[in-house]
């Protein structure tokens, strides 16, 4: 007879006890009155590129951090669904049109900081001041050295030519990155010639689109194509496992418009209850210091002009970047979608 | 006879609350539809949709035949044949229930596709021109079968092993060979078994985001996170998500179907194997289930393995104990509510004539399978936040800031994994075996501890093991839900995969295994000890 009385009240315990210890992991964090307030992170950058930067920045300036990666659109919806009851001051995320789409639903706060605004060369920021961007990666060309003379590779509308029919291999559609590319062909070119742009590529596609990068540079070392376009630290990271590779980058657009640049980049969100530290955080990470690691650790750019780069990276050449204000790409990002639907391009 | 106790409110009451808890994830899904739609829809139709339904519908059909032959296949040969390396085949079949769906499959993307060791040893010596497999939705429906066939291999077997070695002997005498006792005997006994298996395959196929991305090939799960990240729409995302829910009531409508009015009684089981293979046949079949378990778990753990060798020194520290704490915890938390829940529900459902009403809502608290994690984790976000506001302000958040919206969204998802089993078992018990009970002056107590518990108890553990096993893999819902400090090390696989990182990935992913597998060895035990002491005990009301 009371059997399910028994099982209610014993889950009711359960319950009870996971929210409580649940609740009180939170509370570990948040310790006496000696220590600096934490300041709370949103991460979509990976946890093995952010950490070490967290960890020396805790170091130097006393101000312990916490972070929570997670999946770009999933924390900003996260962001929202939390509102003012949020425990985020920092949102960290990749993509152009990622940071844009934060801005754009009211979830940052202007950063007023005159040191990133002399710092971070406008291109890479915000126009209206919500976030700023950390690093650079550029998306360029890929190619097998044996079989591609460089000087083939001219700009990204170039890979439409019949010439590379079966040669071409390209990331699936849905990734951020290629969306971004698309959209700052867009803001080039209009809306009709990237189309025909596209479905060029399309046409020349050796193999269904590839779900990342480093599958895209796999092909081609296989001979299932010859040529591709990745994201810089992707072909970083194979160059770093294998120094002989018959892989090179060649720099898109030098002629024209510059090479497409996207960046990782941060802001403070809208309800911030440690707003100061936030500031704290996102300046130091665009301090000569930690640009040199931010840029060391994943083999990207640093957004800071003039900071050592790492030699890895230099060795790749100095290159023109596209000047287009990166808040465009966010913009853009839905008709560069439709787009892709359009022709097929999965 | 009178069971008047169970109409008692307790359970009446319990079984509302708690199909309104499991339930209301769903409910904020479909309330999408009274928002304003939006011109994406009709983006959609004029471009992906129809693509995407019928990729989906393909590999549903594809991964249905192929589960379910192989599942059957491989569970009635292991339990009524005798082979060599029997013994140990029969177990090493359940592993690859271990591997998360996405590791199998970036380990064959890996090792089959263009540029993998295969195609370029073929190209190498053969002068083969190479195959694009991702082209194919057929390489899809393999690796989804190979990951996914332990779910009818599980249940099947266990349902051909409580079948009736008299029935069986009675056929053989009749003249009738292993085919016709297959199909004749053993095959309409075990329906519903197959049929809840292939369900859960199906289901778990049409949750699957990691593997389908990582083979570029849309299904309406896919298209459901990009409709959300191409088009910044939620609202779409959760429309989409209803086509997913549609999908999954057809399903059970086929289940149910299939299954027809087959109950079988397991008053006895297979107490030795008619079928003693010799010479040549009883090689074959040791061989070709051997492949089966090489290429299904042998193969991926041995790439596995190299890699994580390669990449330990890298990827190794001390936080990988937190993580496989944490993943513990979580999923024997997850195991326990769910099993409890299960029981609480199948009992209200065996034991009071339920209205219509309340079997339409038992049928719904048992969707949730179906649906992605993440569109799931998004429900429970909406609804915490909007309760949050209305209700309780400050609450939601201290809500999502605990494990319980993410416990919530283990046992909506996984619900129906642990209904199933415990459904065929309860089914099991025939009314005259309470009636008989009841006769010989058996109390509640008694009846509960003499009949209910001992029968239902293989399904019980098959139950928790699948779920707690299934959360252990569990990605999306775990990565938008956990609150800070609460990574799992299938959290850890999918951050270094998705970097392409797939060396230091596969350190995670092996521990993953080694959990999993722990949880089966445990299963092993328990049942093995539980078997004898039955024997020991035979008699119920001795």
């Amino acid at each position: 007879m009371k059997k399910p009385w028994l099982v209610i009240k014993s889950l009711a315990i359960l319950i009870g006890f996971i929210t409580i210890t649940g609740c009180s992991r939170d509370d570990d964090n948040t310790p006496g009155v000696t220590v600096d307030v934490p300041v709370v992170v949103y991460s979509a950058r990976a946890e093995h590129l952010i950490r070490p930067l967290f960890e020396r920045f805790t170091e130097e300036t006393g101000v312990p951090v916490q972070f929570q990666t997670g999946n770009a659109n999933a924390i900003v919806e996260r962001l929202r669904a939390e509102g003012r009851q949020t425990p985020a001051d920092v949102l960290i995320t990749v993509d152009a049109g990622n940071l844009w789409y934060a801005a754009d639903q009211g979830l940052l706060q202007p950063l007023n900081s005159q040191f990133i605004n002399d710092t971070i060369p406008a291109h890479l920021r915000d126009p209206n001041d919500l976030w700023t961007g950390l690093s650079i990666r550029a998306r360029t060309f890929v190619y097998h050295k044996d079989r591609i003379d460089p000087a083939e590779l001219t700009d990204y509308a170039s890979l439409a030519d019949p010439k590379w029919q079966g040669r071409l291999c390209l990331r699936s559609s849905s990734s951020v990155y290629t969306k971004s590319l698309l959209a700052s062909l867009i803001a080039h070119h209009g809306e009709q010639t990237t189309e025909q742009i596209v479905q060029g590529w399309v046409n020349n596609l050796a193999a269904r689109p590839h779900a990342r990068d480093a599958n895209v540079m796999d092909a081609i070392l296989s001979g299932q194509c010859d040529v591709g376009l990745v994201n810089t630290y992707y072909f970083g990271r194979l160059e770093a496992e294998n120094l002989d590779t018959p892989l090179a980058l060649a720099w898109a657009n030098q002629n024209t418009t510059g090479t497409h640049v996207n960046v990782s980049g941060a802001g403070i969100t809208q309800h911030a209850k440690n707003p100061d530290g936030a500031r704290q955080l996102i300046e130091w990470l665009a301090s000569e210091e930690a640009q040199q690691i931010f840029g060391a650790l994943n083999r990207e750019y640093p957004a800071k002009p003039n900071t050592e780069i790492d030699q890895q990276v230099q060795a790749w050449g100095s290159f023109i970047q596209d000047q287009l204000n990166l808040d465009i790409l966010g913009q853009q990002q839905q008709t560069a979608t439709r787009l892709a639907d359009r022709i097929g391009y999965d | 006879m009178k069971l008047s106790f169970i109409r008692l409110s307790p359970w009446q009451i319990a079984f509302w609350a708690l199909i309104l808890i499991i339930s209301l994830p769903l409910l904020r899904i479909l309330a999408s539809w009274f928002e304003p739609s939006s011109d994406i829809w009709l983006h959609l139709y004029q471009t992906r949709l129809s693509g995407i339904i019928s990729n989906t519908l393909l590999l549903l059909f594809g991964v249905a035949i192929g589960v379910t032959l192989l599942g059957v296949a491989l569970a009635w040969t292991v339990s009524l044949c005798e082979f060599p390396g029997r013994k140990l085949l029969e177990w090493l079949l359940f592993l690859p229930f271990a591997l998360p769906a996405y590791v199998i499959g970036f380990i064959y993307l890996g090792v089959f596709d263009f540029p993998g060791p295969v195609q370029t040893w073929l190209r190498d010596t053969l002068g083969w021109a190479g195959l694009d497999i991702r082209a194919y939705g057929l390489t899809l429906v393999i690796v989804m079968t190979l990951v996914l066939y332990p779910y009818v291999y599980m249940l099947a077997r266990t349902a051909f092993y409580a079948q009736n070695s008299a029935l069986i002997e009675s056929a053989r005498l009749m003249g009738m060979n292993a085919w016709q006792v297959f199909w004749k005997v053993s095959l309409p006994l075990a329906r519903p078994a197959i049929a809840a298996g292939a369900m859960l395959a199906l289901m778990e196929t049409l949750a699957d985001f990691g593997t389908v991305t990582l083979y570029n090939y849309a299904t309406l799960t896919s298209a459901i996170f990009s409709v959300w990240e191409d088009f910044r729409s939620l609202q779409v995302a959760a429309q989409l998500s209803t086509l997913l829910l549609v999908i999954a009531v057809l399903l059970i409508f086929i289940e149910r179907f299939s299954r027809g009015r087959a109950r079988y009684d397991s008053r006895h089981r297979i107490t030795y194997r008619p079928y003693k293979l010799k010479g040549i046949v009883a090689w074959s079949v040791t061989a070709a289930i051997s492949l089966v378990v090489f290429l299904a778990f042998v193969l991926p753990l041995v790439q596995l393995v190299i890699w994580a060798w390669q990449a330990y020194s890298l990827e190794w520290d001390n936080r990988y104990f937190g993580w496989m704490s944490n993943t513990f915890t979580l999923a024997g938390i997850a195991a326990l509510l769910t099993v409890s829940l299960a029981i609480i529900l199948n009992a209200v459902k065996r034991h009071t004539r339920l209205s219509l009403i309340s079997r339409a809502g038992l049928r719904f608290a048992n969707l949730g399978y179906a649906l992605p994690g993440s569109v799931l984790a998004v429900g429970i976000m909406l609804l915490i936040i909007e309760m949050g506001e209305k209700i309780a302000p400050g609450y939601g958040i201290w809500l999502s800031s605990g494990v319980l919206a993410l416990l919530l969204a283990y046992t909506v998802r996984f619900l129906a994994v642990a209904y199933g089993p415990i459904e065929s078992h309860f089914d099991t018990i025939t009314p005259s075996m309470v009636e008989a009970a009841r006769s010989l002056g058996a109390n509640q107590q008694q009846l509960i501890g003499r009949i209910y518990l001992p029968i239902l108890k293989p399904g019980l553990i098959v139950a928790a093991f699948m779920v707690a096993v299934d959360v252990m893999k569990e990605l999306p819902a775990t990565y938008l839900l956990r609150p800070y400090g609460w990574d799992t090390l299938a959290i850890r696989v999918y951050e270094l995969s998705s970097e392409g990182l797939y060396e230091q990935a596969a350190l995670p992913a092996l521990m993953l295994l080694g959990l999993g597998l722990i949880a089966l060895l445990g299963v092993a035990i328990i049942n093995k000890h539980y078997q004898s002491s039955r024997t020991k005990n035979p008699e119920p009301f001795a």
